[in-house]
């Protein structure tokens, strides 16, 4: 990689040993890609958590801390493992919130901004078209390349503190212009009513092209999505696919028409989603034991306009006896949520609401659901239902008013 | 046992892409399904532990592991490190294509991860072969056949 002078001392140890530190890993990581140079960064997103990054991590985060290691970007935090407030009800291990204390105290120590949520697109930070940004988790990254037009590639914990500490990110993957361009056709004939067939969709494509570089081109629909509908999208494509980039013609910044956002190249597939085919989705699904106690809506995280329209599906009803519902949002939504009434009619009816939490990476799932005895996860978010399965959940995709009948019925049809 | 292997000529030769990390040498896992370590993986014993997942069962430790895609997922960047500070990460990962996550991850933990094979592993190695993965080379050369 060609370096700057101002890197060239870095990688001496010019600005300390953190930086030196982070600068050489980024450098290997963008020698494999073969990145020609680093590009400034304006925004980092990182996921760190105890549940992923286990005590070897949380180790050398200490060591990283003790090293002065300092975020020279905001550096804000994806969800993590525990909402402390629920974390003894839920059955969570006390040695492992100590730990997650700690590590939060050792990213604020590198001034971090621990606000742990997996919407920052929506809630935090929207950077603007050609915006160079170091995000993870991979719904954030879609989005961001997606529907702002910003450029992110997957960065996943360390590679997003490194791209922090240093102000810089290696060039490649969807930083360049030529990863950027349409690689398939995708027409969208279905109605797409819920959020889960938004969802649905992200499954057919992501499942048929499990790759980085496939970049499905969306037309056919007939009206204005709104964001949460391609936060669904985006984050389903990501999940099923390992996808970083869609364009939806008429909709997303780089692509006006086809052609534009096919940049010149032939599609090597085109796919039409009609009724028919989102219905094989939901008909797909194996009902096990046919039990509906666990019902999540999580994965990503709430947006304020879910909550109201949870709120209003949830409210003067009781979840059902023997079924447990979960929420997950961040801090900052949940606040706005009580403000307006929504939290207290969703957890009038008996829904647990965590923040600053996914469903997936609560600390202690799979014990947790021995614990319970569930069996299947019933969820309206395609994500959350690929990326459950090794805590050994089984799992079952439905629509949103779907997922609440069969939480207040106790009845998985 | 592994300086006799390095000895004698490769039975067979793939090319990778891209590569990085050391020359380690081990026990071939062949999977026509794609990783996640988090959809995947019971990162608590390093077994493929997603029910159906066509390696469902198969302990990763020590292993070369030949996967054809990456699935998901921004949890590799620690998870890898995770497993070899629990003494049960692969030698090294083979993959047909890859995301940054994955080389990130490997990288992270000095783990060796290659992108890109020529010919296809499928047609070349088999699960149980005892394999050389050498990134500097850019090579992954089959030493023996297993049982």
């Amino acid at each position: 990689m060609r370096l700057t002078s101002e890197e060239e001392a870095m990688l001496a140890g010019g600005r300390g040993e953190a930086v030196r530190d982070a600068l050489r890993y980024q450098l290997a990581v963008g020698e494999f890609f073969g990145a020609e140079r680093f590009v400034p960064i304006t925004n980092a997103h990182m996921m760190g958590d105890i549940e992923v990054m286990g005590d070897g991590g949380l180790a050398w985060l200490k060591a990283t801390g003790a090293k002065r290691a300092h975020a020279c970007v905001p550096l804000t935090t994806n969800a993590r493992c525990f909402d402390f407030e629920h974390a003894a009800r839920l059955g969570q291990d006390a040695g492992e919130v100590a730990k997650e204390r700690e590590l939060i105290g050792c990213l604020r120590g590198m001034d971090a901004l621990t606000t742990d949520t997996c919407i920052n697109y929506q809630t935090l930070y929207q950077p603007h078209l050609g915006e160079h940004v170091a995000w993870g988790d991979t719904g954030t990254v879609i989005y961001a390349n997606s529907v702002f037009g910003a450029r992110s590639n997957f960065e996943s914990g360390p590679a997003a503190l490194a791209a922090a500490v240093t102000g810089r990110t290696p060039e490649y993957g969807f930083h360049l212009d030529r990863h950027r361009k349409g690689t398939l056709v995708v027409r969208l004939e279905a109605p797409l009513d819920d959020l889960a067939d938004w969802g649905a969709v992200g499954k057919i494509v992501g499942e048929k092209h499990q790759n980085y570089y496939a970049v499905p081109v969306f037309t056919g629909l007939r009206r204005t999505p709104i964001a949460d509908e391609l936060k669904h999208l985006g984050a389903a494509l990501a999940s099923y696919g390992s996808m970083g980039m869609f364009h939806m013609v008429g909709v997303t910044p780089e692509a006006p028409t086809v052609e534009a956002a096919l940049g010149g190249n032939r599609p090597v597939d085109e796919i039409v989603i009609d009724a028919a085919a989102l219905e094989r989705v939901y008909a797909g699904y194996d009902l096990a034991d046919r039990s509906a106690t666990l019902v999540v809506f999580s994965g990503p995280q709430l947006s304020l306009f879910e909550m109201k329209a949870l709120a209003e599906a949830f409210g003067g009803r009781k979840v059902h006896a023997g079924t447990q519902v979960f929420v997950t949002t961040s801090n900052g939504v949940k606040s706005a949520a009580r403000n307006l009434g929504y939290l207290q009619a969703i957890e009038g009816a008996g829904v647990t609401v965590l923040e600053g939490v996914c469903f997936y990476i609560l600390q202690n799932l799979t014990q947790m659901r021995v614990a319970n005895g569930w069996t299947n996860m019933i969820s309206n978010s395609a994500k959350i239902v690929n990326i459950i399965g090794a805590h050994r959940f089984n799992t079952i995709l439905r629509r949103t008013r779907d997922c609440v009948e069969i939480a207040c019925t106790g009845k998985l049809a | 046992m592994h300086g006799e292997a390095r000895m004698t000529a490769p039975l067979a030769t793939i090319r990778v892409a891209r590569a990085f990390g050391p020359v380690v040498e081990g026990e071939a896992v062949v999977s026509t399904e794609g990783f996640s370590p988090r959809y995947d993986l019971d990162r608590w014993t390093g077994l493929i532990s997603k029910p159906g997942h066509k390696l469902e069962g198969t302990n990763i430790r020590d292993k070369i592991l030949f996967f054809p895609t990456a699935k998901g997922g921004i949890a590799a960047g620690w998870a890898f490190f995770d497993l070899k500070h629990k003494g049960i990460a692969p030698k090294a990962f083979v993959f047909g294509v890859t995301n940054p996550v994955m080389v990130q991850g490997a990288v992270f933990a000095g783990i060796a991860i290659t992108e890109g094979c020529d010919p296809h592993p499928a047609a070349v190695v088999r699960t149980g072969d005892w394999v050389r993965v050498d990134p500097a080379r850019r090579v992954i050369e089959l030493l023996r056949r297993g049982a």
